[in-house]
Parts: structure tokens; sequence; C-alpha cells
């Protein structure tokens, strides 16, 4: 238990905005980047705005959990990390899981509260705003669930990060399609099932990543 | 230590489509000693690989008792930390405490990021984090490269060390390793 707590505080240390990393504001920038973008290259129409801004926010942070991709778990995995933590018994699941935590606290509150800003330039009214974040904080952790199958899957190759992207991207279609569908209908429906796609992806995605990382080893 | 031993019968390793080797049998007693010579491209890092149950033999099995370190030429240790922290990740997984730095010439090093120490600096870190882990079967892999002759000897000692105490050394290097009692197999007799 104390490798667990040891592991994940490492990779917060790694993961979390202002970490070792570094860079790991650049998903925040590029989410905000987007949001300022698009009245510039649609007009200032406030009603324009105010109709399409949730599912630009939902866009924004699809494209922005790309981002911290890159290398998530192939560093560790060349630097040899995985072989040492396995031969101490500590199962590559858990430290996808532990992964999975860190990567989303890193990249889905700090979205969260990018979104209030966002909506401020978009023009977005309250309840909209309300329910954007309720889908966001439903959806963001399917979208770490994705984003960390596919970094374990990714991990022997070259020029890993351009195609993670790739895949992220039809995968994560039915998460913005409720998440971003639950701003027409106004809620409910669409942010619970976004949810239960979320839960179905995070549940999965320790499993899929620590077979993927086996599998990657055999290689 | 704990009780350990290694036993692995009739193992075969294939990469690829190529056959490395076959037929190979082994059994390792607390305190026993083993070199594994051979040419490059033999197979060494793929026995001890399949020694660590990191790779699956193509036939035969190995039983292994006992915790398995590994000491291979990923140090394992984390670029942009300092040494000390750096270690201290491995310490505070593991439960020791920051042995043999002084022995290994790493005391003065701790606050110099990883990135920064030289190959046989980092060779020497990855031996202090196999002294914490306190594993009775150590598998070395090519344990030598970049050691300076002074660090090559401290590494001699510190395995005989670890024998002595009745642990397991399975080293693999096509290096001399100045170590009593060291026995040696030589890997192309297995070739297939």
């Amino acid at each position: 238990m104390s490798a667990l707590l040891a592991i994940l505080k490492r990779d917060l240390g790694v993961l979390l905005p202002g970490g070792r990393r570094g860079g790991s504001l650049l998903p925040l920038l590029f989410f905000l980047a987007v949001a300022m973008l698009y009245p510039f290259a649609v007009g200032p129409d406030p009603q324009m705005l105010a109709r399409t801004g949730g599912g630009v926010i939902w866009v924004a942070a699809l494209l922005a959990s790309i981002l911290p991709l890159d290398r998530l778990l192939a560093a560790d995995v060349e630097r040899g990390f995985f072989d040492q933590w396995s031969l101490r018994g500590i199962s590559e699941e858990a430290v996808v899981s532990i992964r999975l935590i860190a990567h989303w606290l890193s990249f889905g509150p700090p979205l969260m509260l990018a979104a209030i800003p966002a909506a401020a330039l978009l023009g977005i009214d309250g309840p909209t705003l309300r329910t954007v974040e309720l889908g966001l904080l439903a959806g963001t952790p399917g979208l770490a669930a994705i984003g960390i199958i596919i970094s374990a899957l990714t991990v022997g190759l070259r020029g890993g990060a351009a195609l993670s992207g790739l895949m992220l991207i039809p995968l994560a279609v039915p998460l913005l399609v409720f998440g971003a569908g639950s701003l027409s209908t106004g809620g409910e429906g669409g942010i619970a099932l976004t949810g239960a796609i979320s839960l179905l992806l995070v549940a999965i995605a320790p499993f899929a990543g620590g077979a993927a990382i086996r599998a990657a080893r055999e290689g | 230590m704990e009780a350990c031993r290694l036993k692995a019968t009739d193992i075969a390793c294939r990469r690829g489509e190529r056959l490395l080797f076959r037929g190979l049998s082994l059994d390792l007693a607390p305190g026993a000693a083993l070199q594994i010579a051979g040419p490059n491209g033999t197979g060494k890092s793929s026995l001890i690989r399949i020694l660590a149950g990191l790779l699956r033999p193509f036939a035969g099995d190995v039983e292994r008792s006992g915790a398995i370190g590994l000491l291979d030429e990923r140090p394992a240790l984390d670029g942009d930390l300092s040494l000390a922290r750096a270690l201290a990740f491995w310490n505070a997984i593991d439960g020791g405490e920051g042995a043999a730095l002084y022995r290994l010439g790493l005391d003065g090093l701790l606050d110099v990021p990883v990135r920064y120490l030289s190959t046989g600096q980092r060779k020497r870190a990855a031996l202090a984090r196999l002294i914490g882990q306190r594993a009775p079967v150590w598998l070395l892999d090519e344990p030598l490269n970049g050691l300076d002759r002074e660090a090559t000897g401290t590494c001699a000692e510190l395995v005989a060390d670890h024998c002595a105490t009745g642990g397991i050394a399975v080293i693999a290097s096509h290096q001399h390793f100045d170590l009593p009692g060291l026995a040696e197999l030589a890997l192309a007799d297995f070739t297939a």
C-alpha cells in the first residue's frame, strides 16, 4: 500500500500543473486559446456564440486532452520502471490505475476551472455553463481513460504521440455526442449517459493498459 | 536473508524468428554465483529477463523463490530528480534506506540531478537501488559497463558480500568478473 502511495506521489509530482514534466499547463492554455479564437473566426454575434459556445468548449476539451498523452507511459517503460515494479509484485494494472487518477487530476479539474473564463469569452449564460461543467465532470474521466489505454497501446512505437491523437478522436466521439448533446436537450439524460460511458472506460482502462504494457515487454 | 532458489529447466529462447539457445538448465542454491558468458547477441540479456520472469521462455520453465533484484542498462531513476530523491522513491517502495552510498562513491553526488550523472555514476546509482531493495536473488545484466577500475572492484566485492550472506547472483557479462567461486556458463554451448 505504501508503495502505491509512493507511486501516486511521484505521478502527481510529474503530471500536475507546475509539476516536473513542465508544459503541463499547455492543455489548459490550448483550451483557453481555442475559446478565445472562436469568436474571432465566426464573428462577435452574441446569440450565435451563446448557441454554439458549449459545443466549442467540448471540442476544445477533447483536443486539449490529447496534449498530455505524449510519453504518458512510454517514458517509464523505456527507463525500466515498469520492469522494476513488476519484479516487486506491483502489477501493471495497479500502476496504470494510479497513472489514470494522476492524469485525470492533471487536466480534468483544471479544464473545468478554465471553462469559466472560456464561458465568459463565448458569452455562455449561467445554466448552460452549469450543464457544461457537469458534463465535463462526467466526461473527462472517460477522456483520461481513453488516453491511458491509447498511450499504453502506443508504448513501443516511435512517433506514438501523433498516432495517439488520431486514435483518441474516434473513440471519444460517444462522449462528445452525449456530453455536448446534453446542452441542446438541457441536461440530465445526456450527462448521465456521458457518466455511464466514462465509468465503463475507467473500469476497462487499467486492464487494457496493463495487458498492453505486458505485451510490449514480450515484443 | 530469506531463503532463495533459482532453478531453470530445459529453457529455450526465441527472439523473432531466431532460436537463440535451447536445452539450458541451471539450479542455484543460496550463496551461488554464476556468470553467463558469451559473445554479443547470444541471448545473455534475454536469459536474464527470462530468469527475472519478464520474458516468457519459448520452452521450459523457471522456478524462483525469493524476491528478484534486476540491474540492467536502464537505471529506473528519474532524470530530473536529484540522486537522493530518485533513490528515495525506491526506498519508499522497498522500505530500505540509503545503504552503501559511501562505498559506491555516491555520497558527494546526492544533490546532483540524475541526468547530469555519467554512465558509470548512473550504473553505481542503480547498484545502490539494487542493494536498497535487499532482494536475495540478484540478476545483473552487464553490471561492469561504464564502471572504472575502482568501481569494478567495489561491484565485485558487493556481489561477494551478497553471496556470503546467502544470496544468489547471476551475472551476464562478457568481461572478466573477479569473484572467488564464480561458476561460468558459456551460452555458446547451448546455441541452437
